[in-house]
């Protein structure tokens, strides 16, 4: 349970710091009158805001996968997987939806329908590659014979790239409402509906760096590259 | 006191507020069933949370029944006796407490106590209760399916969970963690609102320092149960998949009746990790909005501003943050490691710190105020005793020499009923005795009331401590039957027909309290709009019950903190936080 410890750590310094700057020395008893303005609610910080903590949830969510795949790893009679060559090829065509979700925003915010709608598109193409490579890792595993059932390690396999892929499905449900909205769009669109236009590329951005940096992690966990990372994290609670 | 208004020198003129534009409901439909308006679904949440907590409530009597008259009842078998234990844990802890503090109260309070209109996603809070109704009905669909409910208990345990043997494990497991999975969906999507409402929704005054306790509280809590609930999802998610496809996450080589199971390699400590990960924090996920909600009760109905305020918002906090690093204390006797359960003791020990601040400052809180014996105070004050009682045996059980010939006895089930069980419970009376009369505009009856209350609390005590007797003895939890054991006097007997008996009559005084809910729906006193005199925003609404929208025309302006009671030269004994200062030189 180190990784989560280490995942809740960085939470809390992030909350502390910001708690530090809400007065909460503030001495509410004795001042009286208006302090500040009030947020406004529908600005475009609550939908990011309400994404953001959505992501700490799921961040919470893959740090307690990770701290479960560390114990087992550290147990005498874990045995390794032989990683299918594929994942490669899948980490590559992550990294180029994200990229090409970064170049939406950038078109997005530009007002260049025509690039924006492009880059949408490039990225939900290597959205759905991606989980057509995890798909086709899925299956070379289980022709070498490692099933889901077969060890620990398959299982764990199969568990966190099948939740990674749950959460890019979910993505990509948003994405394509996204780009529905911008492929209907007119030449001429209006200023205010090109910016909710932008704020929902925005929001799909974010989400797709999160994926590409949860699968980094678990990838580089996977291909046994972060073992003594792994093994420290396991040695603070012991 | 300063005037802190900068710019303008004169109170603000409510209209320079600036409005959002609100969700219309357009059909009797999306008014009351499929309702995105916050007030509506707190009380869709609350009905079915006490629906269901009825369930739970049936079941302890059930439990209880074969407990004090061992063998009278021939239809309490041990697996049904089991499945009763599960159900009741499981219900009681998460579909009731949960559901009620942070669904039912978290969605009436928090748009009203912050001065919003609604919640900031109203969309996804509807979608959140569906979501929880759903998660309660596949729940209660394992009382239908063939083999019944599962009888693994509150923990879920592996490998017994899923073993052949214990009851339900043909469909009872696979209905609860589905259930569990839909109710933690369910959850997040409740619990984004709710933080970033109080984040972003809160009107113009209203500073993080500003707010009500019980905001405080339902705030702290809902942000813990976001990183505390994942990781009851990733258990459920590989208990399931150990349950259907055979998989061993949780499931070691097991030889059961000479045959060996096709699992092997699982680990069933890294179920109780993850399990306590959560179920720790649960704990307090339940407790802090109580902490929040009693804070708030025992000013107004003492009619003297909170003791300590900034002390009670940073022990809220530093509760929240220390409750993620104990969860270990639950696993004394799992066989870990003794430098590891000391690390877990001493921040177990180190939690009552915060906590006793807030008890000394409720108790400092009444000290010398204008306390009123209202229904509602009378539950606060029945909270506090309790909590501390509760609290005190924790502190026994959290030392790792005291824990393990403790662990696994009735002293265990009276500790956490005390602290976790009646403790809350008697905060949500409270709060629904405080805010019933703003939900439905009449007030509860009191007599009515008062008795409820001190069946309840005095019933409490009769159960609970004699069962930490019985638990001292060395009689064990979870046994159908004690039997014929030579360590256990006759006099447990006695004393758990008694327990019996007193839980019998504490369950009745429940009914009091429904039927109460129902009868002063109708024949109730009206309440008029503020009827405790309290100065927190919600008890400032233009009409009474709210309307959709909440503030008529224009949103309410804060001016001053929750809890100014009893100001010197003020005309009334509290002033609202929407009241404006008097003009400078006037």
């Amino acid at each position: 349970m180190g990784v989560v410890l280490v995942f809740l750590a960085v939470l809390a310094a992030f909350a502390g710091w910001w708690l530090s700057r809400q007065r909460l020395t503030a001495k509410p008893w004795l001042e009286v009158g208006v302090i500040g303005e009030a947020p406004e609610p529908s600005s475009p910080t609550t939908a990011k805001l309400g994404l953001g903590t959505f992501l700490v949830v799921a961040g919470s969510l893959f740090a307690l996968l990770v701290s479960a795949y560390a114990m087992r790893m550290g147990m005498p009679d874990w045995r390794a997987l032989p990683m299918p060559a594929v994942l490669w090829f899948s980490t590559g065509l992550l990294m180029l939806a994200s990229l090409a979700l970064h170049m939406a925003v950038i078109a997005a915010r530009c007002d260049e329908l025509g690039h924006l709608r492009s880059s949408l598109l490039a990225a939900g193409m290597c959205s759905l590659a991606f989980l057509t490579a995890q798909m086709l890792a899925w299956r070379e595993l289980a022709a070498a014979g490692y099933f889901a059932a077969a060890n620990p390690a398959s299982a764990f396999f199969y568990l966190v790239t099948a939740i990674h892929g749950a959460h890019m499905l979910g993505g990509l449900v948003a994405l394509a409402r996204t780009s529905a909205r911008a492929f209907a769009a007119p030449r001429d669109i209006a200023a205010t509906a090109m910016g909710e236009l932008t704020v929902g590329v925005e929001l799909c951005a974010i989400y797709w760096h999160f994926l590409l940096l949860v699968w980094l992690v678990l990838f580089s966990l996977l291909m046994r590259w972060t073992d003594d990372l792994v093994a420290i994290c396991r040695g603070l609670l012991s | 006191m300063v005037d802190v208004t900068h710019g303008a020198a004169g109170p603000l003129s409510a209209a320079e507020v600036e409005d959002v534009e609100l969700y219309h409901p357009k059909s009797w439909i999306t008014t009351y069933v499929f309702s995105q308006d916050a007030k509506i679904i707190a009380i869709q949440y609350s009905t079915v949370a006490l629906s269901i907590g009825l369930v739970a409530l049936v079941l302890s009597w059930l439990m209880r029944l074969q407990l004090g008259f061992p063998g009278v009842f021939s239809f309490i078998d041990p697996d049904r006796y089991y499945q009763f234990i599960t159900m009741h844990g499981m219900i009681m802890v998460i579909y009731l407490l949960t559901a009620l503090f942070l669904g039912g109260f978290g969605n009436y309070l928090i748009p009203l106590m912050l001065g919003a209109r609604d919640m900031v996603f109203p969309y996804v809070n509807m979608l959140s209760f569906w979501i929880y109704f759903l998660a309660v009905l596949v729940l209660v669909a394992g009382f239908f399916l063939p083999g019944g409910p599962t009888g693994a208990g509150w923990t879920l345990y592996p490998p017994q969970a899923i073993l052949a043997n214990t009851p339900g494990q043909q469909w009872g497991i696979i209905v609860m963690l589905v259930s569990l999975i839909l109710f933690i969906i369910g959850f997040t999507m409740g619990g984004l609102n709710y933080v970033v409402t109080v984040l972003q929704g809160r009107t113009r005054g209203m500073t993080l320092m500003r707010m009500p306790l019980t905001i405080w509280g339902i705030f702290t809590a809902t942000v813990m149960a976001l990183l505390a609930f994942p990781a009851l999802f990733v258990g459920a998610v590989m208990m399931l998949l150990d349950r259907l496809i055979g998989t061993s996450f949780f499931m070691p080589a097991i030889v059961t009746m000479g045959e060996r199971l096709a699992h092997k390699g699982g680990s069933p400590i890294l179920f109780q990790h993850l399990f306590w990960f959560f179920g720790h924090p649960e704990v307090y996920i339940v407790a802090l909005p109580a902490f929040g909600i009693v804070s708030d009760l025992i000013s107004t109905h003492a009619r003297k501003n909170i003791f300590g305020y900034r002390m009670m918002v940073w022990a809220l906090v530093a509760i929240g943050a220390l409750s993620f690093v104990v969860w270990a204390h639950h696993m004394y006797v799992s066989g870990m490691h003794p430098a590891f359960g000391f690390f877990f003791a001493t921040t177990t020990l180190i939690i009552a710190i915060p906590t006793a601040i807030k008890v000394y400052n409720w108790v400092l809180t009444l000290w010398r105020g204008d306390i009123h014996f209202t229904v509602p105070m009378l539950f606060a004050l029945g909270f506090i005793v309790t909590f501390v009682n509760g609290g005190l045996t924790g502190l026994f059980l959290g030392n790792v020499v005291v824990d393990v010939p403790l662990s696994d006895t009735m002293f265990v089930v009276a500790h956490f009923h005390m602290v976790m069980g009646v403790a809350p419970i008697m905060v949500i009376f409270g709060a629904i005795y405080h805010w019933y009369p703003k939900v439905s505009g009449r007030m509860l009856d009191d007599t009515l009331g008062k008795l409820h209350f001190w069946v309840t609390f005095l019933g409490a005590y009769l159960i609970f401590f004699p069962m930490h007797y019985i638990g001292l003895m060395g009689v064990p939890r979870r046994y159908h039957e004690i039997g014929a054991m030579a360590f256990i006097p006759p006099s447990v007997a006695t004393l758990n027909a008694f327990i019996s008996v007193v839980a019998l009559t504490v369950g009745a005084a429940q009914l009091v309290f429904l039927f109460n809910l129902v009868w002063s729906l109708r024949h109730g006193r009206e309440a008029g709009g503020n009827p405790w005199h309290a100065t927190t925003l919600e008890w400032q609404t233009p009409q009474t019950p709210p309307p959709h929208g909440n503030w008529g025309k224009s949103l309410p302006v804060v001016y001053r903190w929750a809890y100014d009671y009893s100001v010197p030269g003020a005309v009334q004994d509290f002033l609202p936080q929407n009241q404006p200062p008097v003009p400078r030189g006037a």
